[in-house]
């Protein structure tokens, strides 16, 4: 199957020519979610909550609206937010994409800022239709992995089975993501045995460490009752289900949330805040998680669910993976691959992760997911602080 | 010869896991060992492989998960009520022992 790409002024490919609709505080996320309704297929609705000024949040909305996948953008101001609308605009008119700002106060109010909102998107999706595509290759994609609602059968079926497509992706060039930190407590050593260089190995165990302590001084560990009902003892247990979702591949670099790969090969994310514990929960949700991988280019997920997760995302199509035979026969209509197969014996690890790896390939080449048609369309971005990553973290 | 049923992830770990649900009382070969399940379990929990020791690493993946509370034996049970973690014991993790003990 040949892949057709949407090349961006940057040299990266999109597999989807969306316009996201992009508010900057919740005050204009009505006004922002009507303008996209009657377009609701090609406009998608990201933006953040909040009032107050966040570099994060900045920086977050900047990687999102030049994502590979986003063709044009409309965004949605009230007018006496934080948020700096100009630096976003600035940011996405120098990357080639046609935008316009909207700014609710200054319009009318909800009604003409709607009206003026959908003709934008009306036209922008006109145009974007008759874009013309490049060929694209295994190596142009970034491809990120989750796992959520995690059991004893994740572990051994979908997050493995997620691994060996991971390790193909990775040696046909592209760049794959792992993530969540704290849940890689107790694999800090495996994983810094896979480090390509001494220096980033100690980078890896560091950034396990920081996960620790974040947790601990929040009070809880990312382990849950309907984890251990479903088979799983300890942390570590747990860690070394989802730490399977990484496959085999020498480890390339730790990314940032935001850090787009500089190469192909296997990267962590690094989403646990720097600094002081100050705005909460790493990560409120599965969501957040896959947002941050949008933010370093992802252009798809790959979500392993064990005790079954119906989510999406805006911008980027996210590939559900089954990992219990019983939940996929409750959710089938919500799963793209049923790794519950290996759980009952009917099929291979290496036969899943083909599977995976052939719908990477049909979903870059424009096929629909799952919840992707079901119009599953989730986003959340919260506030966060980050330190850039250190000189170790990146091949050279 | 170990049964279909279960799962041996590594050859060196001390558990195996539960394709699917086992009721109490059936007979299941582990190794070479025949034994006689002592109670019910789901799918996605671990029985013992081999027998380990008070304070022994329990080895998945080939890689410790916690170590053993309490001596095991070929084909017990191996859940919450025999191991812990060697990192962080959670309250989530206690409050669903209370749960799973019922």
């Amino acid at each position: 199957m040949t892949m057709k790409g949407y090349l961006r002024q940057d040299g990266r490919k999109g597999i989807r020519n969306l316009v996201a609709v992009a508010y900057l505080v919740e005050c204009a996320h009505h006004v922002a979610r009507e303008i996209a309704l009657p377009q609701r297929e090609h406009a998608h609705v990201i933006g953040f909550p909040g009032c107050f000024p966040n570099e994060y949040a900045q920086s977050m909305m900047e990687r999102l609206c030049t994502h590979p996948n986003v063709g044009a953008v409309m965004i949605v101001s009230l007018g006496c937010e934080s948020f700096n609308r100009f630096k976003l605009e600035q940011f996405v008119r120098d990357s080639g994409r046609q935008v316009e700002t909207l700014v609710i106060q200054k319009t009318g109010g909800t009604r003409s800022a709607i009206a003026r909102g959908q003709a934008f998107v009306e036209r922008a999706v006109e145009a974007l239709s008759k874009a013309k595509t490049v060929p694209m290759t295994v190596s142009d994609l970034v491809i990120g992995t989750v796992c959520g609602g995690s059991d004893g059968t994740s572990g051994i079926s979908g997050n493995p089975a997620a691994g060996r497509a991971f390790d193909r992706l990775v040696s046909e060039g592209a760049a794959c993501i792992f993530e969540e930190t704290g849940e890689l407590i107790g694999c800090e050593n495996i994983m810094a045995a896979r480090a390509a260089t001494p220096e980033l190995a100690e980078v890896l165990r560091a950034s396990v460490e920081k996960a620790a302590q974040y947790y601990a001084t929040l009070g809880f560990g990312s382990f849950a009752v309907g984890n251990a009902d479903g088979g799983l003892s300890t942390i570590e247990e747990k860690s070394m289900g989802a730490y399977a979702k990484s496959g085999t591949s020498p480890i390339s670099g730790l990314i940032k949330p935001g850090d787009i790969p500089p190469t192909g090969g296997l990267y962590l994310m690094d989403v646990v805040p720097d600094g002081p514990v100050r705005f909460g929960f790493p990560n409120i949700s599965d969501n957040a998680e896959i947002v941050e991988m949008m933010a370093s280019g992802a252009h798809m997920t790959l979500f392993v669910t064990g005790r079954g997760s119906v989510v999406g995302s805006a911008l980027a199509p996210v590939i559900k993976i089954a990992a219990n035979p019983e939940m996929y026969g409750r959710l089938h209509e919500d799963m793209d691959v049923n790794a519950g197969r290996i759980m009952e014996g009917t099929a291979t690890l290496d036969e899943i992760g083909t599977e995976i790896y052939d719908q990477v390939v049909a979903v870059a080449g424009g096929t629909q997911t799952k919840s992707e048609d079901l119009g599953h369309r989730e986003f959340i971005l919260t506030y966060k602080s980050f330190e850039p990553i250190g000189p170790a973290c990146l091949p050279v | 010869m170990t049964d279909d049923r279960l799962i041996i992830l590594a050859p060196q770990d001390s558990v195996v896991v539960v394709r699917c649900g086992i009721s109490k009382g059936e007979t299941l070969i582990i190794g070479d060992v025949e034994i006689i399940l002592g109670v019910a379990v789901s799918m996605g929990h671990k029985l013992a492989l081999r027998s380990v020791g008070k304070g022994d690493p329990i080895l998945k993946y080939g890689s410790p998960i916690g170590s053993a509370t309490s001596d095991i034996s070929v084909g017990e049970h191996v859940h919450l009520h025999n191991i812990k973690s060697d990192y962080t014991p959670t309250y989530a993790l206690e409050g669903a022992q209370t749960e799973f003990e019922k």
